[in-house]
């Protein structure tokens, strides 16, 4: 299964790797990982996404607690949460029919074309994963030169936080 | 007032009390070496022979006094060289801190003579390890290094110190206390996990008691003893908790797994309540996981929620300190009015009776043949009354001094269990022998292993440490020998060790007291006058029976209860 984690650690040199050392040493696989300092610079919140079995899961949480630089960490699977990605897309509109086409895409995606030349349309466009899915789908037609994805971001919905 | 680095290193080391630290010195570490020369009456610096040593030798030195061992050595080759022993230290959960030099930090980040990331490599096999990037962090750092290595889960932790660090000033002042937001070890059981665990124990019929190194850490042999006496039930225990309950005692049914006596693999297989203590369930102990204690309820004690239900499932886990959880089960236990099923445990015990029958460690000396292994330790166990503290290699050798010294104390067994690291015994021994410098301390060891750390040899002359050390040479690297006859139809690859030095003149070279033992009839004379000999090191050599065989067996793949027997 698939398990959307989140981990407030010490913004300190090393932590990130303490924490990605940890999936590699154990042969957990990592999916996409996503991290900054939070309104605290003191602390860094990261995301992680990961599958595996409830044990194997378990077993994940555990030793990420047992980390001296991760503070908390709390699976979001256990919780009704939000999840949300961002995606650049760079688009080829050599011709003028892709111009329209894609600019089209894109508002039906409620994306934002945030950058212009002569050959390439830049996209921003946020959302769930299999919202961004869809709309490289949808560009499938046209020439994609790069795609950007942050990773996901996830949080409780509700009274349910994870804080210091 | 302000002070360098080094001399906050110093007054670091004094504030925590620390009397004893094995290292070598380098380029690195210089101002902190110069700093421990003017305050050599303070600290008492031991110098090994290779970083390996001074890392194993802090390693006895905690596994002997449950306080954290302490290590210096320079950066480059000499972190390098500590890192098996740090490792080591990681498996087995040793209360540690290890110091490391690093160049000056201008220079880190640029391949610069004799520096490795030391941080980076270690990163996986340290309880937690720091960079120190500024003076002012100092004395904090080493506070928390001393924190985290001997609290909750004990472990290793790692202070890398660059060099300009040292000559820096600042001023000096030592946290009392600390507190982090992000490590609090829980040490209190669960109060309902405790009467859950005691209901179950009321309900057992075949219960049996499972308990490891944690109890010898957490210094609860004494109240598991209690526990275990007013239970009633039988008590197996891993290689690391051998010493947490009596062997002599009549509860006691041995060693569990690999190795572990027909007994104690049995009691856990047919058991219907296992009772976990400090132990965590290592596949050494359970043998294949598929068929590992089909009919039992497990209870599962250990301060490290890891631990719990990470290789087994277990029914009732209880987090915290071993002692703690054991006070308290005593108490719940004594405020029930129930018992446990008395009938049952009767019927429990005869069976056990039957199960000891088969005798499973018993081996037959000749005199005219040649010695067994087994024989020198039991031997070294009579002699010494069972109270010599007995550090070990790894290999054969090191299955007969579990197996046949019955140790009836904690703390006097020092072995490397989780690594398993050929070398670590005499090294080890100088800790021990730091620790305690009037105490019989034996280092039993092979052919293969001694010769690992040999070099330490030198500084056993250096500081006098009178270690006896009992070499079961059997001419083979005989753990692998085993594996060999038995899995891969005799063919011995690579484990047969030609070219053996002479043992004697080797002892001897390094100025010590060398002994050959060949007939069985010299094993005991010879055990009694290297005993005799109180201020000298004692390397007996005793020449074993060569193809000789550690039982019982689990084979890799098989159940606790699949055994070879001989
Ligand atoms: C050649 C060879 C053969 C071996 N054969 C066997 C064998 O036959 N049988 C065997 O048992 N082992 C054997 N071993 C050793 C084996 O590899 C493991 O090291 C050993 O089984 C682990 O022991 P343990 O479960 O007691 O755990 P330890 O490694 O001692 O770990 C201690 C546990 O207690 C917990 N703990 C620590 N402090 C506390 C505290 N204060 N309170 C609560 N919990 C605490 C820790 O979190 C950990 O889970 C062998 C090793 C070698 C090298
Ligand atoms: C550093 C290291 N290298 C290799 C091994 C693998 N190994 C385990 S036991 C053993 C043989 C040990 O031989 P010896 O010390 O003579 O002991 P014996 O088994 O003969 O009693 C070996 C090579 C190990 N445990 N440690
Ligand atoms: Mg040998």
């Amino acid at each position: 299964m698939r398990h959307v984690i989140s981990i407030l650690m010490e913004n300190e040199a090393g932590a990130l790797s303490r924490v990605a050392g940890l999936f590699s040493a154990r042969g957990y696989n990592i999916e996409s990982l996503t991290v900054a300092p939070t309104d605290d610079a003191t602390l860094s919140r990261l995301t992680l996404v990961t599958r595996g079995s409830e044990e194997i899961v378990e077993q994940i949480v555990k030793q990420l607690n047992k980390l001296i630089d991760v503070v908390k960490v709390m699976d979001l699977a256990q919780y009704a949460h939000l999840e949300r990605e961002m995606m650049f897309v760079k688009v080829g509109v050599e011709k003028n029919a892709a111009c329209e086409a894609v600019k089209r895409l894109s508002d039906i995606f409620r994306g934002n074309i945030i950058d212009v030349s002569d050959k390439t349309y830049t996209i921003e466009l946020t959302g769930d994963r299999s919202k961004l899915d869809a709309f490289v789908n949808a560009l499938r037609d046209f020439r994609i030169i790069e795609v950007v994805r942050s990773g996901s971001m996830g949080i409780a919905r509700g009274e349910a936080s994870l804080h210091v | 007032m302000e002070l360098t680095g080094a001399e906050i290193f110093v007054e670091c080391l004094k504030e925590e009390g620390v009397d004893t630290i094995f290292g070598y010195p380098g380029g690195a570490v210089l101002f902190l070496y110069d700093e421990l020369y003017k305050q050599h009456d303070k600290i008492n610096h031991i110098l090994v022979r290779h970083e390996q040593g001074a890392v194993h030798a802090a390693e006895g030195y905690a596994k002997a006094t449950n306080r954290p061992g302490v290590a210096l050595v320079t950066s480059g080759p000499g972190a390098t060289n500590a890192v098996t022993g740090i490792a080591d230290a990681y498996m087995d959960s040793v209360p540690m801190v290890v110091f490391t030099g690093q160049v000056p930090r201008h220079l880190i980040g640029n391949d610069a003579f004799q520096e490795v990331d030391i941080v980076g490599i270690t990163r996986p096999c340290v309880k937690h390890n720091f960079l120190v990037t500024d003076v002012k962090d100092l004395a904090t750092t080493i506070k928390k290094a001393f924190y985290i290595a001997s609290t909750g889960r004990p472990g290793p932790v790692l202070v890398d110190i660059p060099k300009d660090i040292t000559t820096a000033r600042c001023e000096f002042h030592y946290p009392k206390e600390i507190t982090m937001r992000s490590y609090n070890p829980t040490v209190k059981g669960n109060k309902r996990q405790v009467r859950r665990a005691i209901d179950l124990m009321l309900e057992a019929q075949k219960p049996v008691l499972y308990t490891g190194g944690g109890v010898v850490l957490s210094g609860a042999a004494h109240e598991l003893t209690e526990l275990t006496r007013e239970l009633g039930f039988p008590i197996t225990n891993t290689l690391m908790g051998l010493g947490g309950f009596p062997s002599m005692d009549k509860q006691f049914i041995g060693m569990l797994g690999m190795h572990g006596t027909y007994e104690a693999n049995n009691a856990m297989h047919h058991a219907d309540l296992v009772i976990a203590i400090g132990a965590r369930f290592d596949d050494r102990v359970t043998g294949n996981i598929e068929k590992f204690c089909p009919y039992a309820k497990i209870i599962h004690v250990d301060i490290d929620p890891a631990s719990i239900s990470k290789n087994v499932k277990v029914d009732v886990p209880i987090v915290g300190d071993v002692k703690n959880v054991i006070v308290d089960m005593l108490e719940e236990f004594r405020s029930r009015n129930e018992r446990p099923d008395a009938e049952a445990l009767v019927a429990w015990w005869k069976q056990i009776d039957e199960w000891r029958k088969a005798d499973c460690l018993k081996y037959n000396q000749d005199v005219n043949a040649a010695i067994k292994a087994q024989y020198v330790v039991e031997k070294f166990w009579e002699v010494t009354n069972g109270d010599a503290y007995v550090c070990s290699d790894v290999g054969q050798h090191q299955m007969w001094a579990a197996q046949y010294y019955r140790f009836s104390q904690p703390n006097r067994w020092i072995n490397s269990g989780g690594l398993g690291t050929m070398g670590f015994g005499l090294p080890a021994a100088m800790g021990v022998q730091m620790a305690f410098p009037e105490e019989t301390v034996g280092c039993i060891t092979g052919d293969g292993s001694i010769q690992m750390c040999i070099q330490e040899l030198a500084t056993c002359l250096q500081y006098h440490l009178p270690i006896k050390i009992l070499s079961l040479n059997n001419g083979y690297l005989g753990m692998v020998r085993q594996w060999q006859e038995f899995f891969y139809q005799k063919r011995y690859a690579m484990s047969y060790m030609e070219a053996l030095p002479d043992f004697v003149k080797l002892a001897e070279a390094y100025g010590h007291v060398g002994m050959r033992i060949e007939k069985v009839s010299d094993v005991e004379g010879a055990l009694k006058e290297a005993l005799a000999m109180k201020d000298r090191l004692v390397f007996m050599d005793f020449i074993t029976e060569r193809e000789n065989n550690v039982f019982p067996m689990v084979p890799a793949g098989a159940g606790q209860n699949e055994m070879i027997l001989v």
